[in-house]
């Protein structure tokens, strides 16, 4: 075919398109609604959350995985638009990381040397990695869905902060049955869990997200 | 003169999403100029196949992916990225590593061209595409036939001839486009 009847074709085809920010809030309200089905149905609000929500350490959690799915979400958006800068908003991806790097300094400063450890270690590092991936598998299929819709001129660098994203939304729901509230827990198991969902969506991207 | 390709690029596409046939093929056809310019830079003029079949993949990219760009936001820094993308795509498929820098908007536009490789017939064959598919893009896009008078032709609805369209256009860019490896 020449190029004049490429354009000749492509002029004919008038086929209707969805604007990217209406696909992203698709995508995202999918992704709660799964996030949020798979962690009633396997796990539920811890026992005693009316006390834990009184305790600064509990709600602090929540600060920490909000930050860092909605600034995530924001660099997922941006990386969908060709030509669209990121660098600003790959910066407020700093954010989350410095609230909990803030959080675990407070918490060295005010429990004693001798619970370090035990707070660290927590009661169930497993079920977190276990379900914070869990939860996530949904919305980060719907997050690379919503990419391939799109024109990500970075899939790898897309699929990882896919992956961010959809590890913030469900560790903030993880985070409502997780009995460990200690800033050290969270900085190391949440971290390792959400950081493997990163990974994996840079590998799935790396591969699917081409166009 | 920068200024003014990017509002006229601009305007044309605002016309174009507004339904404005005419104005699209007006838009493609100066996006074709821009990439042909790009791609002839990066290969040199003796590469002339290989720089058609870039312009030919960029437009097919533009064209499915028109959507991402915002009409509040300028169009040339979207054209660049695209074509950046399809350039880099287009050379790691051929095995060679290139840097595609597109800042220098001005001098690209401003540099002559011949249009000798639009004429040829390159990569972009319709053998893979579905008989009903071929049979509409082939007719659309070599004879010129509008989808009205196809659709009377084949007896079908325009819709029919539309959806066979877009299915034949998508289908050839998930042949010619990146290789799933």
């Amino acid at each position: 075919m020449k190029t004049d009847d490429l354009i000749r074709a492509l002029a004919a085809d008038s086929a209707p398109q969805r604007a990217p920010r209406v696909t992203a809030a698709l995508a995202l309200g999918l992704a709660t609604v799964i996030a949020a089905a798979v962690f009633f149905a396997a796990l539920g609000p811890r026992p005693d959350i009316d006390n834990a929500a009184q305790t600064i350490r509990f709600l602090f959690k929540f600060v920490v995985t909000l930050a860092l799915g909605v600034s995530a979400f924001g660099v997922l958006f941006r990386l969908s638009i060709p030509g669209a800068s990121s660098e600003h908003a790959l910066r407020l991806l700093l954010i989350a990381p410095v609230l909990l790097a803030g959080g675990v300094l407070l918490e060295l400063a005010v429990t004693p040397r001798t619970s370090w450890e035990p707070r660290l270690v927590g009661t169930n590092s497993m079920l977190c990695m276990t379900f914070i991936p869990l939860i996530a598998i949904g919305p980060l299929i719907a997050f690379l869905g919503f990419l391939r819709t799109t024109a990500p001129t970075r899939p790898m660098l897309g699929g990882a902060i896919a992956g961010l994203v959809a590890g913030g939304l469900a560790a903030t729901f993880y985070a409502a049955h997780c009995p460990d509230d200690s800033p050290l827990f969270v900085a190391v198991w949440y971290s390792l869990a959400i950081a493997t969902l990163a990974l994996a969506g840079a590998l799935i991207g790396r591969r699917c997200l081409r166009w | 003169m920068v200024e003014d390709t990017e509002s006229r690029l601009a305007g044309l596409l605002r016309q174009a999403i507004a339904g404005d046939e005419t104005a699209y093929s007006e838009f493609l056809r100066r996006a074709a100029t821009f990439v042909r310019a790009v791609a002839r830079r990066k290969l040199g003029t003796r590469a002339e196949t290989d720089a058609e079949d870039i312009v030919q993949e960029t437009l097919l990219a533009v064209h499915l992916k028109r959507h991402t760009w915002r009409s509040d936001q300028p169009v040339l820094p979207w054209l660049g990225a695209i074509t950046r993308y399809k350039m880099i795509d287009g050379f790691r498929r051929r095995g060679r590593r290139i840097d595609v820098d597109i800042d220098d908007y001005a001098d690209i536009i401003a540099s002559p061209q011949s249009e000798t490789a639009s004429e040829k017939d390159i990569r972009f064959a319709l053998d893979s595409l579905a008989p009903g598919q071929r049979k509409v893009v082939s007719a659309i896009a070599i004879e010129g036939r509008s989808t009205q008078d196809l659709a009377v032709e084949l007896g079908v609805t325009e819709t029919a001839v539309r959806v066979a369209l877009h299915r034949g256009l998508a289908a050839i860019a998930a042949k010619f486009g990146p290789d799933k490896s």
